[in-house]
């Protein structure tokens, strides 16, 4: 019982929450109809209100609700205008709403009241609406909706008695894990002493362990922070004293606030086991109501994180986790048919990386339907006909995530009125999360969630920029480079306009931050300062330097979400105050890189290609030299075999024979071209050329342009070599020197070839 | 809106150029001095900055800026009204700040159908004090940003 008493403690809590909060959102409506924003946050309470009461069996709540969100659906998508009979009704549904929440409070039943005058109102209500003042229409429906009544009254009993096998298998610790099938068939699977084990469990559990009110705890984390501001200044003091007892108190002082720091956080860290607990029933109830099977496999539950993160992705992952059993996995007849085992598999996988904590939701169902999406965005003038048959597929595929979509062809009573992906998706972003979609037609849907770990302390650098402090972020920091006097004017080259330096052979992109924030003009080359800083940062699979004026120190600092303000700004993780009092500017490493081109997209789907294939390949990357022939065909060359790149100009040209020559550093270079032959060329043309040097012999191989250098696995997860792969969205070709040599100079002995 | 029977309320009252703004004094935390603030670069022009108010950090935003008025002379500290907002207290930058006054709602006129904009936006109406309007400001739209 305890398992299920916590489900329905914590549902009366948050509804009573959103309960007050509708009614003053409805009376806020009266005055304004027309504010869509209320109207959608109104709609999405009681959608969860009833999503959450069908899984609890309150089947009167439910009704309720459900007349009540029917009502809602065209009040949101402005068919329908809100008057105040309208909005009696909807009072009156939040007052029956609350009125059951009480019995079920009282007694765990939902009392015997009848709640069919109601729904009928709020039926008519609906009819009213559609078909202007038809009332047959609406006391036809209401009889039906009465006479359905009854028949629920007899299930209230039900709450009490069904869910205590259910909840057992979720209780305890270990069968989660790895059992194959934890929920789907639960009886089967319980353990016979895991009843008593989780009753044992709980019985020491609560002996042992307070409720704490989390606001206290905020609270406590809050003063916390405030006390590791006040040691980093009487720290900072202390420097200069000689005073041994004061060195000594502050020293105690210093220890003291670390462990109460990191015990202050272990109280608010929780496994997300606790966030997905509840996630294995629901896939349970929802595939009985769809027909389907699905297993849950669960990787990873032991990752923590904040409690108050936990308590915000709680709804997004059962909002996706509906979607994904809903829409995603097919009924079994269609995966027999596809050739797919009947049962679904949910993968459910939770790891920490790069101070990040990831979620992934996978299933291995049909994948999301483009066409249909692009179809369903024209259709619901998300997007221009125009502007959909441009998007790609994973642009198509992120529509899904924008507010009133849905592509399910009927609404069920599960999901499909397009209302839980944006609820996703607006949750995740508020607690500094993202949400990414990927779909594989066919093979299943993954949605990963990224948030961070904990909102509170963490160490970062102080940097300083046109006088302004800025804090980086420790985790995304590799290392700090200055460089003195002249230095920086010679150490830091071009490729065009773009500054580069090379770190230990790798060519760094150089970021300004005071470019970046846009309180300097973009600097023209050469225009370097005395001496520079690099601070040498990671996102995600790419480094890149970013160059401020001053280091100025490293420091634990307390996080602040950023305000209203100034959280749409990408370039900004967030806030702190430093140990002067004065504010600073927490910065988003991932945010910049992506403001400054070093993140793009499809270097990000690059990284996703990679991803994918990262258990079975372990860094083989190679540097690609990227070249692209006259007629845009575009080919890859493994660096290690080029020995220069060379320009000629066509006038530097001369006829040895059949082939085409040049002067190269005292030597007779043949041409060769790259799609073999060795074909004549136009008058004033510089002729971009690959130097490939075999043994003593050396052969310019002419391009067409070059076009970027790149790092990509040159071969597949068996080690084989790829002829032709996908680089930066386009079809690429790999090219061997050796080969290309070989056929056009067949006399020459490829055994030189360095292998 | 309530029922306007003869209610009188009071209110905080503020100059911003030669306008006489007031806002419900419920929704005021507190009256400030000029605070050092620290700029955002890349944010809307009416962000002034962030400032420590006792551990919490606000941001500031220029009246002026907000309602489309000339910037204030530099050499001139501005006020802070802090008001409560449901993401939590903002201050607005005023030039002045003047008394709290009671006002009969019976003197309230909503704003005329020529003001128009931002600037209607931003005005729930008017209070017909005896030598000036008094302009009550709509706080929620005056720190809602755009998305």
């Amino acid at each position: 019982m305890e398992g299920f008493d916590e489900v329905i403690t914590e549902f009366l809590v948050e509804s009573y929450e959103s309960l007050d909060q509708l009614d003053s959102d409805l009376l806020a409506l009266e005055d304004a109809p027309e504010d869509r924003d209320r109207l959608a946050s109104i709609f999405r309470t009681v959608h969860t209100i009833k999503g959450t009461s069908g899984f609890l069996a309150l089947p009167k709540l439910e009704r309720v609700a459900h007349v009540g969100e029917n009502l809602l659906v065209p009040l949101r998508d402005g068919d329908l205008r809100l008057n105040s009979d309208i909005a009696d009704g909807l009072l009156g549904m939040v007052d029956a709403i609350r009125d059951i929440l009480g019995h079920v409070e009282g007694s765990g039943a939902e009392g015997d009241k009848d709640y069919a005058e109601l729904v009928e109102k709020l039926q008519a209500l609906l009819e009213e609406g559609k078909f202007g003042n038809d009332k047959d229409a609406s006391s036809e429906n209401a009889p039906a909706a009465a006479a359905e009544q009854p028949a629920d009254t007899d299930t209230t009993v039900e709450p009490a008695a069904q869910p205590e096998p259910e909840e057992a298998p979720v209780d305890a610790p270990e069968p989660v894990t790895q059992a194959p099938t934890p929920v789907a068939t639960p009886k089967a699977e319980v353990p016979a002493d895991s009843g008593s084990e989780s009753n044992e469990r709980s019985h020491s559990v609560t002996d042992s362990t307070v409720r704490i009110d989390v606001e206290l705890l905020d609270r406590l984390m809050n003063l916390v922070g405030e006390l590791v501001l006040s040691r980093n200044q009487i720290l900072q003091f202390c420097g200069e004293t000689e005073d041994a007892t004061m060195i000594a108190a502050s020293q105690r002082l210093n220890l003291i606030t670390t462990e109460l720091q990191e015990g202050v956080m272990k109280t608010r860290m929780q496994p997300i086991r606790k966030a997905w607990s509840k996630l294995p029933r629901v896939v349970r109830d929802l595939s009985a109501t769809c027909g389907k099977k699905v297993e849950v496999r669960m990787e990873g539950e032991d990752t923590e994180l904040d409690k108050t993160i936990l308590e915000a992705i709680k709804d997004p992952l059962t909002h996706i986790v509906r979607n994904s059993v809903d829409h995603g996995i097919e009924p079994p007849e269609t995966r027999t048919a596809n050739g797919k085992r009947d049962e679904g598999i949910l993968f459910l996988r939770a790891f920490h990386e790069g101070g990040q904590v990831n979620i992934e939701i996978a299933d291995d169902g049909g994948g999301v339907n483009t066409e249909r999406v692009r179809e369903k965005a024209i259709e619901n003038g998300i997007v221009s006909a125009e502007q959909a048959a441009t998007m790609n597929e994973r642009e198509l595929t992120s529509l899904i995530l924008l507010p009133g979509f849905s592509t399910a062809a009927a609404v069920t009573n599960v999901s499909g009125r397009g209302v839980g992906m944006d609820v996703v998706k607006t949750n995740i972003e508020r607690i500094g999360g993202t949400l990414d979609i990927q779909s594989t037609p066919g093979k299943g849907t993954t949605l990963r969630i990224k948030i961070p770990l904990t909102l509170a302390i963490v160490p970062a650098l102080i940097v300083k920029t046109d006088s302004d402090q800025y804090a980086i972020p420790q985790v995304n920091l590799l290392e700090l480079v200055r460089l003195e006097g002249s230095r920086a004017q010679e150490e830091i080259e071009f490729i065009h306009n773009v500054p580069v330096y090379r770190l230990r052979e790798n060519l760094l992109p150089l970021v300004y931050l005071d470019e970046q924030l846009g309180l300097v003009p973009t600097r023209q080359r050469h225009d370097e300062r005395h001496s520079v800083n690099i601070v040498v940062l990671q996102a995600e699979d790419r480094q890149f330097g970013l160059v401020v004026d001053a280091i100025t120190d490293t420091q634990e600092i307390v996080v602040k979400p950023p305000g209203p303000h100034i959280k749409n700004i990408p370039a900004y993780a967030g806030t702190t105050i430093m140990g002067d009092g004065t504010v600073a500017l927490i910065l988003d490493v991932i945010g910049i890189a992506q403001k400054s081109g070093v993140l793009t997209e499809h270097r990000d789907r690059s990284l996703v290609d990679k991803d994918a294939a990262e258990n079975s390949r372990s860094g083989d990357s190679e540097s690609l030299l990227i070249v692209e022939s006259d007629d845009g065909l575009r080919s890859a060359i493994r660096l290690s075999t080029v020995s220069r790149l060379e320009t000629f100009a066509t006038g530097q040209v001369e006829q040895s024979g059949h082939s085409s020559v040049v002067q190269y550093r005292g030597e007779i270079l043949p041409l060769l071209q790259l799609g073999g032959g060795c074909s004549s060329y136009g008058e004033d043309e510089d002729l971009h050329t690959v130097v490939y040097t075999a043994g003593d012999r050396s052969f310019g191989v002419v391009v067409g342009k070059i076009v970027d250098i790149v790092h990509e696995p040159a071969s597949d997860a068996e080690g084989n070599l790829l002829s032709r792969t996908v680089i930066q969205e386009r079809v690429t070709e790999f090219v061997d020197l050796s080969e290309v040599v070989a056929r056009a100079v067949p006399d020459f002995d490829p055994q030189w070839s360095a292998a | 809106m309530e029922n306007s029977t003869v209610r009188s309320e009071s209110y905080c009252t503020f100059r911003v150029d030669d306008l006489l703004f007031g806002i419900e004094v419920q929704q005021v935390q507190e009256v400030i001095r000029s605070q050092p603030t620290t700029r955002v670069p890349l944010s809307r022009s009416e962000v002034h900055g962030l400032m420590n108010l006792r551990g919490q950090i606000v941001s500031a935003l220029s009246l002026r800026q907000r309602l489309g008025l000339e910037p204030p002379a530099a050499d001139r500290p501005s006020m802070n009204v802090v008001i409560r907002s449901p993401d939590g207290p903002i201050s607005l930058l005023v030039d002045e700040i003047g008394d709290v006054v009671e006002v009969d709602q019976d003197r309230f006129e909503p704003p005329p159908e020529t003001l128009q904009g931002d600037q209607r936006e931003f005005t729930r109406g008017a209070f017909k004090l005896d030598d000036k309007l008094l302009l009550i400001l709509n706080t929620e739209r005056v720190v809602h940003v755009a998305a």
